[in-house]
């Protein structure tokens, strides 16, 4: 078996281990419910219901606001006891519905309130989808029905799973490849009848051998679907990493992958779509990997969109004495949770408990130019040179050495001995760019 | 549920392990072969001339640096490699001399760690070249009583150091100025007069080796050094015999070792990118047969990578990598 991959990257401690064998559980309904209107990239949501009001589950509680948006229902039925700006996971603070879970309810699917698939036009299937607020679930959150399309001036010749599933800890997308390879595969079905595209790749990392068989068990006869098991390494799953080890084509710097006639979905908005034209009900729920070292009882859980954080944790038996630090998503590229009141929306991967073993601070040294950061960078950039730049805020030659291009993996801080958050640097002149108009501009 | 207190990071929020003091102390570890067998050949003499190089170094960036920065190992480094480019028989006070001033102007005043562009040990060296010429070109000869000093280590600060002692021309020396090529099996081993650590090739890369397996060390710039000073060597001895000794005798003889394996590969002062390691190390192996063959100097090690040094900043500038994605977007248009 051929393995592919791509140059340079990195190779943290995976620790899988502590969630890839365990069944992916369905976590009960917790008292109350957080639902904030921005979850997606794109506009947020547009407020539907007010403060008294009773929603039953599937009822949506904002509506899309144009094409770049998506509606949020809620995951279960229940009352609308507040509507306020509440903490995000994302650090901030956003327009939220409160819902109060009504302990009563059968929390049943009504009748479908999405179409079945079959017999369905192209715009009828993205219209369902995007009613269903489906977004990709890989945890940037991007509506999905805006990938079901080409653009008008793109053809596309390949469908590219992802199913890397690089980041460490997470097994979320793993779980779901090995229990549900039907609904990927049915998923796919969908988008390839969308896109109109012959072929379709579905990249795995060699080191989830189960997912790949399981996939392979269940391949559909009638579809042209290639299963690549990809070498282990981070970021394999970063999009560009992603078609360059599937098709051997560096997408141009600064352009979409549908540039290069292909376009990328994580298996777990798949199995998404595969499940909202199944049961009928529209995107309510999400798998995710709650683990860590600093977590008593890691699980892979089907958790109703809006649960709090701190119920999440509580459901796997809270957090141990020497836990440091909640991430939002995997520990290389997710976030550190500012307040345990914040929910789980449709882009939250994983959570991951870290301890004060892993996350201890280290003393800061000056670069010795070892190179190390441009062995590790993924897209060949110099991050030394460019945390050079960074520190003396010389921006503007950072966007001409290709900051644009740094999609902040974090491989450079996680290899750098003298521990310089390289990364951070980055985000934070990305940032600064932003401000200065005619430098973002260049 | 209780939780403990919580802290908010930047991601990434795992790191690898590795750090620069413990890069720098493992290079430090990886030198003590390199001085046990300097100790071997000289005798106790090797051991007081790096002891007193090191002592410069050390006490120099205690005095002018930020509190702290002895712990990252970098000085010690220093030290340690000045101490072993020099000859045996040096007086310590100038060996110390040397020491500090590779730290004062060969690093501190530049900024400090990962500041400077010129190796500090080299530094240090070329001022003891300069400052005392006719010291740093006495060789004794290696072996004899263990205790017995190679030169007036002792001699007073700024007094003349008495010469009764045994001297022995470098291999390079002996060809260069009276047509005496020394044996082969003699360069490898390092049984011939020379500086503290310029003897044995086989323990140096060795000691190389080892580090680059722990990723410590780029192999490229010593590879690309030796590579070309053998195959430049080769075409010269073939031109004019008497003028050049062959390819072998160059890799093995004089200072080139040292300079290849732990001087050539000072992370602060060679390119950062493996494509430039190559550029630096072709040009450094070939100032080193250059100055050899042609230059008024019998050894040229030390100046060909302080040559290179200050070309450093400029071959970093034409060997950046090609970001992902231009070629393609350069094709599109």
């Amino acid at each position: 078996m051929a393995f592919f991959g791509f140059a340079h990257g990195v190779h943290p401690p995976e620790e899988k281990e502590l969630t890839s064998g365990l069944p992916i559980r369905r976590m009960p309904y917790p008292d109350e419910l957080i639902l904030p209107l921005r979850q997606h990239a794109g506009k947020p949501a547009k407020l539907c219901v007010k403060v008294g009001d009773y929603v039953e589950r599937g009822d949506p509680v904002g509506l899309a606001d144009g094409y770049m948006s998506v509606p949020i229902h809620a995951s279960a039925a229940g009352t609308v006891t507040a509507i306020d700006l509440w903490p995000h996971p994302d650090g901030s603070y956003a327009q939220a519905v409160h819902l109060k879970v009504d302990k009563y309810a059968l929390q049943a699917p009504r009748p479908r309130t999405v179409p079945r698939w079959e017999g369905l036009t192209v715009e009828q299937v993205v219209q369902a989808v995007q009613d269903a607020g489906v977004v990709g679930l890989g945890g940037a959150a991007f509506p999905t029905h805006v990938k079901l399309v080409p653009p008008k001036d793109h053809t596309v010749h390949t469908l590219i799973i992802n199913g890397a599933e690089c980041e460490p800890y997470l097994t979320s997308d793993h779980r779901t490849m090995v229990e549900f390879p039907e609904r990927v595969h049915f998923g796919c079905r969908v988008m390839m009848y969308t896109l109109g595209v012959k072929k379709a790749v579905i990249g795995v990392e060699k080191n989830k051998p189960d997912a790949i068989a399981a996939l392979e068990r269940t391949k559909p006869k009638d579809l042209d679907i290639t299963i690549l098991p990809l070498t282990v390494k981070y970021p394999q799953g970063a999009e560009k990493m992603l078609i360059h080890a599937v098709t051997g084509v560096e997408v141009p710097s600064g352009k979409l992958p549908v540039t290069v006639g292909v376009v990328v979905q994580n298996v777990g908005s798949l199995a998404a779509i595969a499940e909202v034209f199944d049961t009928g009900l529209p995107l309510l729920e999400r798998i995710v990997t709650v683990t860590g070292h600093g977590l008593k009882r890691p699980a892979n859980l089907i958790v109703p969109v809006g649960t709090k954080l701190k119920d999440l944790l509580a459901h796997c038996d809270g957090v141990t004495a020497d836990a440091r630090e909640v991430i939002n998503g995997g520990p290389m590229m997710g976030m550190s949770v500012s307040n345990l009141d914040a929910p789980v929306i449709k882009g939250t991967t994983g959570i991951v408990v870290l301890t004060s073993e892993e996350v201890r601070e280290e003393k800061v040294y000056p670069c010795i130019h070892c190179g190390r950061c441009l062995e590790a960078c993924p897209v060949f950039l110099n991050p030394s040179w460019l945390g050079d730049l960074a520190r003396v805020k010389r921006y503007q030659d950072m966007a001409d050495n290709h900051l644009a291009d740094c999609m902040l993996c974090g491989s450079c801080s996680y290899v750098c001995p003298s521990n310089i958050p390289l990364s951070q640097l980055f985000q934070a002149s990305k940032a600064a760019l932003r401000r200065i108009p005619a430098a973002g501009a260049a | 549920m209780t939780t403990p207190n919580l802290i908010v990071s930047a991601s990434p929020h795992l790191k690898d392990r590795d750090s620069t003091p413990r890069i720098m102390w493992t290079v430090t570890a990886s030198l003590v072969p390199v001085i046990l067998s300097s100790a071997f050949f000289f005798g106790v003499s090797a051991i007081l001339v790096i002891l007193a190089a090191t002592l410069g170094a050390l006490l120099t960036e205690r005095a002018l640096s930020k509190p702290g920065t002895l712990r990252d190992g970098s000085a010690m480094i220093t030290g340690l490699l000045l101490g072993l480019s020099l000859p045996p028989g040096i007086a310590l006070w100038m060996a110390f001399l040397g020491g500090a001033f590779g730290i004062g102007f060969g690093k501190v005043i530049w900024g400090g760690l990962g500041q400077n562009g010129f190796n500090p040990a080299l530094i240090g060296r070329a001022f003891l070249q300069t400052a005392f010429p006719v010291a740093i070109t006495t060789w004794p000869k290696p072996g004899g009583n263990f205790f017995a000093l190679k030169g007036d280590l002792f001699a007073l600060p700024f007094m003349h150091p008495a010469s009764d002692i045994v001297t022995s021309a470098t291999p390079l020396g002996l060809f260069k100025f009276e047509k005496q090529l020394t044996p082969l099996v003699d360069l490898v081993l390092g049984t011939t007069g020379g500086s503290v650590g310029e003897t044995s090739a086989v323990i140096i890369v060795l000691c190389g080796a080892y580090l680059a397996w722990k990723g410590y060390l780029n192999w490229r710039s010593p590879v690309s050094i030796l590579v070309t000073v053998f195959v430049l060597g080769y075409v010269l001895h073939l031109i004019n015999p008497t003028r050049a000794p062959d390819g072998l005798f160059q890799v093995f003889s004089g200072g080139l070792m040292l300079g290849a394996v732990y001087m050539a590969t000072d992370m602060v002062t060679v390119p950062t990118t493996n494509k430039g390691r190559w550029i630096f190390g072709i040009g450094t192996g070939a100032l080193v047969v250059i100055i050899r063959v042609y230059g008024g100097l019998p050894e040229g090690v030390m100046y060909a990578i302080l040559i290179m040094n200050a070309f450093t900043p400029l071959i970093n500038r034409v060997s950046q990598p090609t970001v992902f994605g231009t070629r393609t977007l350069k094709e599109a248009k």
